[in-house]
């Protein structure tokens, strides 16, 4: 009797969660990887190898895709990071005011949902007479011309998570001591040294933090693009995920959207690894 | 000089960041047609009332309020309970397949879930769940963030207080409800908003699922509106405020906990 009830008793905690995870995780993730390998045509199934992932390698759309989410890794993650590092910094400085109205100021963005964000600044930024070119006194085809586009995405999702990863860095900012500040100052470090030799080494870890969970979340875009400009004009704002949802339930072509899938699975995997690897180490 | 640069900065920073709700609140209560005169209008209008109307004609938007308030509000209660229990029995109990549920569970961490997409897509076609609340509902019931933030809060959960209750005579579920719960109410918080919170923004999923415009949730009735041939401007302002709103409140009463609830343990609020 004891030992049966040790042996059932913690699956009537763990058991539900156990069986959705089969059921609707473990079960569509290889039912997925099967599919990835098979193309469908005029409902014949047919097994094709590797034939969908080397599909990508000669569709532009694709490429464009990941070219975009490369141009978004590239720019857009180390200025927002930048920007929430000013911002946590300006937060940890002791001698201001209001500390906390500002701290909440910073985070509301993070508090909208995706869409009604995307949403509002798709109003702001119309050519004609959107709010943002009547201030600044421009005619500016925010959401149809490609750069613009990409201009206005990559601003947008600025927006909505610099002060978020800045209430991440805070937190790595108060754990490091006050003490190690006026030891610096004592040395006659200014504030730029100050900054490069006692603060950002320390901060690193949570940097890195930041900085992988960016990455995912790039890859992983979807909201933004398909509020904001629907992928446009042309494949100017198209990523991955938008294009795997066309692929998938605009053309219905299930094998090829799989592939991609799959693909952006090994890229966040090996992103998230790479860094890792190269920033996280170091000052282990 | 220095001090003069730090709060120019800080002010900035929180222009930047308000600026887009204030202009939210502006527009909702405009007409449409105001919203791109030139000068655009910067104070409050007194359209608000006919935004509503216009709103409720074109998408329903009552229902769709009440829809994603009550999916995600379900969502919430049965998903934190699948969690906080799942997280406990890892944390507080040695079993077999212990290890290989905790992997399953990181790894659902790690794998974004659109993978799943297409075959989940066909699953819930094939039980004719397509456009039906369940299918926005329970797949997504097992959430390997909430289970993990649970595991990581009854880890600490001293055993004594266990030991003590069984030889009281308590049966493991009664201990779990009215001696280790309580205990963690802060991190129950946290869990609850960040699901509540994950539901009511979710988008890609609800959009394939649900068809009919009587089953729309927020973001696929805001999305819906902006696809239409006539765009209403200050409806959709409204729609977004309005879809906003609900977040902003719980953000501004229970601060500590969102913010715990949406950095999920990178940062112990």
């Amino acid at each position: 009797m004891t030992s049966w009830r040790r042996r059932t008793v913690p699956w009537v905690f763990a058991g539900p969660a156990a069986a959705l995870l089969v059921v609707f995780f473990a079960y569509p993730l290889a039912a997925s990887l099967v599919q990835s390998l098979q193309s469908t045509e005029r409902g014949v199934t047919t097994w094709a190898g590797l034939g969908q992932y080397s599909r990508m390698l000669g569709d532009p759309s694709f490429l464009r895709s990941l070219a975009n989410a490369g141009l978004i890794l590239v720019v857009q993650v180390p200025l927002m990071i930048g920007l929430a590092t000013v911002l946590a910094y300006v937060l940890n400085t002791s001698w201001l005011r209001f500390r906390a109205t500002l701290r909440a100021a910073y985070f509301l963005p993070a508090v909208t949902t995706l869409v009604a964000y995307a949403v509002v600044f798709r109003v702001l930024l119309r050519t004609e007479g959107g709010a943002v070119n009547q201030i600044l006194g421009v005619q500016v085809d925010w959401l149809n011309d490609p750069f613009w586009a990409r201009v206005a995405l990559i601003a947008s999702i600025t927006w909505r998570w610099a002060g978020y990863n800045a209430i991440i860095l805070l937190a790595g900012l108060q754990a490091i001591g006050r003490e190690q500040y006026e030891a610096a100052a004592i040395d006659g470090a200014g504030p730029l040294t100050t900054f490069r030799a006692v603060i950002l080494p320390q901060l690193k870890p949570v940097v890195l933090f930041c900085s992988i969970t960016s990455t995912i979340g790039t890859l992983q875009l979807f909201d933004e693009p398909m509020v904001l400009t629907g992928g446009g004009p042309g494949d100017a704002t198209l990523t991955p995920i938008l294009y795997l949802y066309q692929v998938g339930f605009k053309q219905f072509d299930f094998g090829y959207a799989a592939a991609i899938a799959w693909v952006v699975v090994l890229l966040i995997g090996g992103l998230s690894w790479l860094q890792f690897r190269y920033f996280g180490k170091e000052d282990r | 000089m220095k001090r003069l640069l730090v709060w120019l900065v800080a002010a900035a920073g929180a222009l930047v960041s308000v600026i887009p709700f204030y202009w939210m609140v502006v527009a909702a209560t405009h007409d449409g047609g105001e919203l791109f005169a030139s000068p655009p209008p910067f104070l409050p209008g007194d359209d608000l009332m006919a935004n509503l109307r216009s709103l409720e004609e074109s998408v329903h938007f009552a229902r769709v309020m009440a829809t994603s308030l009550w999916t995600a509000l379900v969502y919430t209660l049965l998903s934190g309970l699948v969690s906080a229990m799942c997280g406990y029995g890892l944390a507080k109990y040695r079993f077999k397949g212990r290890g290989l549920l905790l992997g399953v569970v990181l790894a659902t961490m790690m794998i974004p879930f659109q993978v799943l997409l297409v075959p989940l897509f066909q699953m819930m076609a094939s039980v004719g769940w397509v456009d039906t609340y369940q299918s926005i509902i329970i797949p997504f019931l097992a959430n390997s963030f909430g289970i993990f933030l649970m595991r990581q809060a009854f880890l600490g959960f001293p055993d004594e207080l266990l030991e003590s209750g069984r030889l009281d005579g308590a049966g493991d579920l009664r201990i779990f409800y009215r001696i280790v719960l309580p205990c963690v109410r802060p991190q129950l918080g946290a869990l609850v908003i960040f699901t509540f919170m994950s539901q009511w923004n979710a988008f890609i999923w609800p959009l394939l699922m649900l068809n009919s415009a009587e089953r729309y949730t927020v973001p696929v009735a805001l999305n819906h509106l902006i696809g239409l041939s006539h765009v209403d401007y200050a409806g959709l302002m409204l729609g977004a405020f309005l879809a906003t709103l609900p977040l902003m409140l719980i953000f501004l009463l229970f601060q500590r906990q969102f913010v715990a609830g949406l950095l999920g343990g990178a940062v112990k609020g």
